[in-house]
């Protein structure tokens, strides 16, 4: 075990774990945000840059603090490592700088985007962004294109986190068709020559990607998210490999989308097939659970079930607030 | 006369060939190595030596040695890295073109101390011409017995292959070189694992540069004492430098490491003074990644000292008035150049050889190249000059690989020591504006006439 303080908040984590699982296992600001790294895909992490923290005191035995930035889901905790996440401006200020890096080719087209609403983007870009570009040429485009019949590639928006070219390789079984091709700015995520993704699994790679890259033809622009209600769902799927353990997001009775469940760092518990995720559209496919507490802190988080009592209080205090400004004037 | 090691035999005819390079006394360190001593005895010459990685970072190769995985029940890999790729450096083209087997000699040497059975030359794409001498050499050795199966009668056995790249730059950071090597796209891996634990083929590996390696046998000849004497302080031995720009006399030279600055400028043997007499304007020491120097700190640093062209001399005052010896692409530039057109040039090489894999470089590349070209060409406005000071600032330290800061370093300093040519170039756009324009109105900076 080795005992490792993020933040000025002392924890215990066991011999390996990598700072940020260390921030996760504690939860709250202290935790880094992640848009590459994908703690059910091996290899991932490591590219995107918005999880560089300083590290200021390497270990008890070496208390030398690292020379750079280090990516905290890639750096392994050492006993008596101190570590500045929130609590450093020099880790505030690159993640701004990697944050207007991650923008200044990204369309900026939330407002017809799918993913809006529980885009891991838009929630770092509300977060630690500025509110003005100072970007001034055209951003790169891409033609849209169909990677298999179900998965639309929107290239333009992607991030080149690289989670699903993981995807494609570990979980989606099949030849490995699906990669980067091009380099620096140029490159694309890509199937090898538009081949079609062929795969029980490749439905995947929508629910790993952080932004609007990969969407699910069957449900794009079905609805807003914060219209429909995630709800708990589950059906005996036949294939042994998944666990047919979903969300589905409805409108009404209907179901406009199944996507796997995903936790507070919008990651999925569990990977799902492409039967349950594009074909199982009506509520008589599923036993509903119930609400689907979405931990993920966004706009979709806002106004559903649970979160009320949190919005009562809000108002509340808000409410409290005005009133004592008003009795001060 | 400084002394000279690597290209001792240069001007020999036929030096290419295995026949005259072992009766110039070649592959005598080769025998001497595996024949006498122990493989720990190399590594601990070439530590005393103080021979530092000649590819750009200065790390000391025994020092790189030593780290190698021994517990590792792993074959152990050397690779050569050839995949000279640095703007403005030509030298290990040089060395292999002419003396092949002074790569190969260095190559059986280090095999032998690191324990290595296979080793690699990543050779560059472009350079396709020098992979068939290489290759030529590399027979005429397994010909001749000094490589293969019991060299010199011993039952050490070493193989080596070449393995061409496709020109990417990226390539040349060893651990993308490791990827490539492997058959994968040249991405930088994440570190640590480091590659003496984990490297190619997830096996214990040592990268070392042409140069460095081509320098080991010299030091097990004159031993590592002998080696550590040349030189001052801890830049040690002799390092070829690949000299152009506006100078009489471009090509690659090897010096001893203590020579002034001012000497290799404009002594007859090295670079041979400015062309045309002009005034000289801008050094960069060491390939185009390293800080660009104005005029008055090339020979003398900011504390007045005469300038060396060693490690620590070369970055004597930081980044603030220092520079790096790198991999010693040395670039001279005189008044006629323009440095906002130089730096664009830069920026538009690092925005097409970076990788693409973390987003600072990927994106900050291509951004402060669009920035620069708006100023080149007479687009630029005032605030264009902080955000390109900016965008360096936040790619420097916050990338995998170091292409992110060799990107950022040299248009930072740029801008820290030529501020005033960029402010020109945004004040005068009519000035700039033709696109063909090499060399704009010779721009005299007022730092230029100080000195």
């Amino acid at each position: 075990m080795a005992k490792v303080t993020i933040d000025g908040v002392e924890m215990e984590v066991p011999d390996g774990t990598t700072i940020l699982n260390a921030a996760r296992s504690v939860g709250g600001d202290i935790v880094p945000p992640a848009m590459c790294y994908y703690s059910k895909l091996e290899g991932s992490g490591g590219k995107c840059r918005t999880c560089l923290v300083k590290v200021s005191q390497g270990s008890t035995n070496d208390p030398r603090p690292m020379p750079k930035l280090v990516p905290s889901c890639r750096t392994t905790v050492m006993d008596g490592m101190v570590v500045e996440n929130i609590t450093s401006p020099e880790v505030l200020e690159a993640r701004k700088g990697v944050v207007e890096f991650l923008l200044i080719n990204h369309p900026l087209d939330c407002p017809i985007c799918d993913q809006a609403g529980e885009c891991d983007l838009q929630n770092l870009g509300y977060k630690h962004g500025a509110a003005a570009t100072r970007y001034e040429e055209e951003r790169r485009t891409y033609k849209k294109i169909d990677i298999g019949d179900k998965i639309k590639l929107h290239m333009d928006r992607c991030i080149l986190c690289y989670r699903c070219t993981y995807v494609a390789d570990q979980v989606a079984d099949g030849d490995r068709c699906h990669g980067i091709i091009n380099r620096g700015d140029h490159a694309e995520i890509s199937t090898y020559i538009e081949k079609a993704i062929d795969s029980d699994f490749s439905g995947n790679m929508i629910d790993v990607c952080p932004v609007g890259a990969l969407t699910d033809k069957t449900a794009r622009f079905g609805s807003r998210v914060w219209f429909t209600k995630p709800m708990d769902a589950h059906r005996d799927c036949d294939n042994p490999k998944c666990s047919g353990k979903v969300v589905v997001w409805q409108k009404g009775e209907d179901i406009l989308r199944v996507t796997g469940r995903k936790d507070a760092y919008h990651e999925v518990d569990e990977f799902i097939c492409n039967t349950c995720r594009f074909e199982k559209k009506k509520a008589s496919d599923w036993v509903i659970e119930g609400p689907r507490h979405i931990n993920n802190k966004s706009v979709i988080s806002a106004n559903h079930y649970e979160h009320l009592k949190d919005i009562k209080e809000d108002v509340e205090k808000y409410q409290r607030q005005v009133a004592s400004n008003i009795n001060k004037a | 006369m400084g002394r000279k090691l690597l290209l001792e035999h240069i001007n020999v005819p036929g030096i290419e060939t295995l026949e005259v390079y072992r009766k110039m006394g070649g592959y005598s360190a080769a025998e001497k190595a595996i024949k006498t001593m122990q493989p720990d005895d190399i590594t601990e010459e070439v530590k005393k030596s103080g021979l530092r990685g000649r590819g750009g970072a200065g790390f000391p190769a025994g020092m790189k040695w030593s780290f190698i995985d021994k517990k590792s029940e792993k074959p152990r890999y050397l690779v050569c890295n050839a995949d000279e790729s640095e703007p403005g450096t030509f030298k290990d083209r040089y060395l292999m073109e002419k003396i092949p087997h002074s790569l190969i000699e260095g190559m059986l040497v280090s095999s032998f101390a690191l324990g290595a059975k296979t080793s690699y030359i990543y050779i560059r794409g472009e350079y396709f011409y020098v992979l068939r001498i290489l290759e030529k050499a590399i027979e005429e050795a397994y010909a001749a017995g000094l490589l293969g199966k019991n060299i010199f009668g011993t039952d050490y056995s070493l193989d080596v292959h070449v393995q061409i790249g496709a020109g990417a730059y990226i390539c040349g950071e060893e651990t993308a070189l490791l990827e490539s090597l492997e058959g994968k796209r040249g991405n930088p891996r994440m570190k640590p694992p480091f590659p003496a634990i984990s490297g190619l083929y997830a096996s214990p590996t040592v990268v070392n540069n042409v140069e460095t390696i081509a320098a080991v046998p010299h030091i097990i000849n004159i031993t590592g004492d002998e080696y550590a004497k040349i030189g001052v302080g801890r830049s040690t031995g002799t390092k070829l430098i690949s000299a152009s720009g506006h100078i009489n006399k471009p090509g690659t030279y090897e010096i001893e490491l203590g020579l002034t600055v001012e000497e290799f400028i404009y002594s007859d043997e090295y670079c041979g003074g400015i062309k045309g007499g002009r005034k000289i304007k801008a050094m960069i020491a060491g390939g185009s990644s390293v800080p660009i120097l104005p005029a008055h700190l090339i020979t003398k640093t900011a504390n007045g000292e005469d300038r060396l062209m060693t490690y620590e001399s070369l970055s004597d005052g930081g980044f603030v008035s220092g520079t790096m010896l790198g991999s010693g692409g040395f670039v001279i530039m005189d008044e006629t150049a323009c440095i906002v057109r130089h730096t664009w040039t830069l920026a538009r090489f690092y925005h097409h050889e970076s990788c693409g894999q973390c987003s600072p470089c990927r994106e900050g590349t291509g951004w402060m190249e669009k920035v620069l070209h708006r100023i080149e060409h007479g687009h630029g406005s005032m605030k264009d000059i902080d955000l390109l000071v900016d965008i360096a600032k936040k790619i420097e330290g916050n990338t995998i690989c170091p292409l992110g800061d060799a990107s950022a370093w040299p248009i930072a300093s740029a801008i820290r020591h030529f501020r005033e040519e960029f402010e020109y170039h945004i004040l005068h756009p009519e000035k700039v504006k033709d696109p063909k324009h090499f060399a704009h109105e010779p721009f005299v900076s007022s730092k230029l006439e100080n000195v």
